[in-house]
């Protein structure tokens, strides 16, 4: 098995299918979305293949130490044109051809007129464990 | 197994068998950690061979569990010395074991966190694993936060009370901010609540248990069958548990006839007079204002000054909602949301659509940014004709 973290963004990916934004779909077409959203989560935990998920609120800000003794610097909240994630999945799955299929269908959500938004997901692998029997 | 073990009553017994053990000289870490270990050995045991005397034999276990840590110790000299030199409790000193543990575990040397999560180990009787669950962190965590709050409070005394307000703080994030898992976070904290009123008199402990038993009321009308939120004026009030709303309002009016108004009964009776209207339209918003004026004077607080902006635009109008709202504080939590609000009912549905979105992107939960979302795509549905 191998763990995959599938994020999507507020901005910063490329442009969707089906680009509207959320508050111009119907109200009908909110709730169909995040049915789907919740049955896709539920359906991983029954394939066994959930690890976990989170949404992101879009506001937050970069920090860094200042050296000892002084308190941190902060930048922010971030910058309107920044790349800025909406929320993470985590899965573990066979290989990626099977993360690719899942992305994909999370990417196939209902959007604005009932259609798929056809988003683009960010697929990341995650590092691997090293395994006992090394010859 | 013969039967299920009766959870409940195990967790009604916890507080007692700890104070039993505190009373025999055990400190309240040594004293919890062996009830913790009886409560599981109970669950184990149990099924197979019930007991006669449930408290008799948590006793009876959970003092030979710290006798044995008390052994296993290496600092067991120092103990002993220090279970010898405490004064024997005279019965002038004899004050209720659990209510102690009420004012331990509420300690104001304990962030709200780690009292929250003792308070329902050592009264609650919940394993760390369903704090765990129930707080969405894994059980590791959840032990170390437990074990650093025993810590914290090892030196305070167990015989002393403290500040009930402090106590009812934590009870009421219990209520308030306690999510999913196995447990029921807003029932046990209604449970716990019923079980310090009856052991003490306080108008704002009557006041915290009206308060809860009134919103507990309305849960059942309060999301729809996909987890969405139903605003409390389009709730269907069918639904309220008249039975709770009767209880919180006669322990309501035994309170506020006591004459020493606190917020947890200001709060109440705001809650008590959304129960009495039996359509949204027969709201008394003019005596909820004068209630969230009370509570305004009693906390200041700036969420009470909020909501108070709601309640006068119901009672006088939005124009009025909007005029009070602009003497607050527009990075307040919600602000954004309630100004949406009033616009719409001021008739300026592009305004409040616009106000709707922004507050979905600073709302505090996903429930009610989905809320915001919905309203805000309601209003653009509306205006696209």
């Amino acid at each position: 098995m191998a763990k995959y973290l599938l994020l999507k963004h507020y901005r910063g990916a490329p442009a969707a299918v089906n680009d509207v934004a959320m508050d111009q779909w119907t109200p009908e077409e909110v709730s169909a979305h995040m049915q789907y959203m919740d049955d896709f989560a539920k359906r991983l935990e029954g394939t066994g293949e959930f690890v976990d998920g989170q949404a992101l609120r879009p506001e937050g800000m970069w920090v860094r130490s200042d050296g000892e003794g002084r308190p941190p610097v902060t930048d922010g909240p971030f910058a309107e044109t920044k790349d800025l994630i909406a929320g993470w999945m985590i899965i573990d799955v066979e290989d990626q051809d099977r993360a690719i299929e899942l992305a994909g269908q999370l990417s196939a959500a209902p959007g604005a007129g009932g259609r798929p938004i056809h988003e683009w997901l960010e697929v990341r692998p995650v590092f691997g464990e090293p395994p006992t029997v090394t010859e | 197994m013969d039967r299920a073990v009766d959870e409940a009553l195990l967790r009604t017994l916890t507080p007692t068998v700890i104070g039993i053990l505190g009373r025999r000289g055990a400190d309240f870490a040594a004293a919890e950690d062996a009830v913790q270990e009886a409560l599981v050995e109970a669950v184990r045991v149990w099924p197979g061979d019930p007991p006669r005397d449930a408290k008799g034999w948590l006793v009876t276990v959970a003092w030979r569990k710290y006798l044995d840590a008390v052994r296993a110790d290496t600092s067991r000299r120092r103990r002993e010395v220090l279970v010898e030199e405490e004064p024997a409790p005279g019965p002038a000193e004899v004050v209720d074991d659990t209510l102690q543990l009420y004012f331990l575990c509420a300690h104001p040397s304990l962030s709200p966190a780690s009292a929250v999560a003792l308070t329902l180990r050592a009264v609650g009787g919940l394993t760390t694993r369903q704090i765990a669950q129930a707080y969405l962190v894994p059980e590791a965590t959840m032990a170390q936060r437990i074990s650093r709050a025993k810590r914290t409070v090892a030196g305070v005394r167990f015989d002393r009370h403290g500040d009930v307000g402090t106590v009812l703080r934590v009870l009421y994030l219990v209520f308030n901010e306690g999510y999913s898992g196995d447990v029921d976070l807003a029932a046990e904290a209604i449970r716990l609540t019923r079980q310090l009123a009856a052991s003490t008199d306080s108008e704002e402990v009557a006041g915290l248990l009206a308060l809860m038993l009134l919103h507990h009321a309305r849960r059942p009308a309060r999301t729809r069958t996909d987890g969405s939120l139903v605003p409390l004026a389009e709730q269907d009030r069918g639904r309220w548990d008249t039975t709770l709303i009767a209880e919180g309002v006669e322990l309501l009016q035994a309170a506020l006839a006591r004459d020493r108004l606190g917020e947890f009964q200001a709060q109440a009776a705001i809650a008590a007079l959304h129960a009495d209207a039996r359509t949204a339209e027969e709201t008394d918003w003019v005596q909820i204002v004068e209630w969230y004026d009370e509570l305004v004077r009693l906390t200041g607080s700036a969420v009470a000054r909020l909501n108070r902006a709601v309640a006068v635009g119901e009672a006088d109008g939005p124009r009025a909602g909007l005029a009070a709202l602009a003497e607050l504080d527009p990075a307040l939590p919600r602000h954004t949301a309630v100004a949406a609000y009033l616009h719409e009912r001021d008739g300026d549905p592009v305004t409040a659509a616009r106000l709707y979105a922004d507050a979905a992107r600073s709302a505090p939960n996903v429930a009610e940014r989905d809320h915001l979302v919905r309203q805000a795509a309601r209003l653009n549905a509306l205006l696209r004709g």
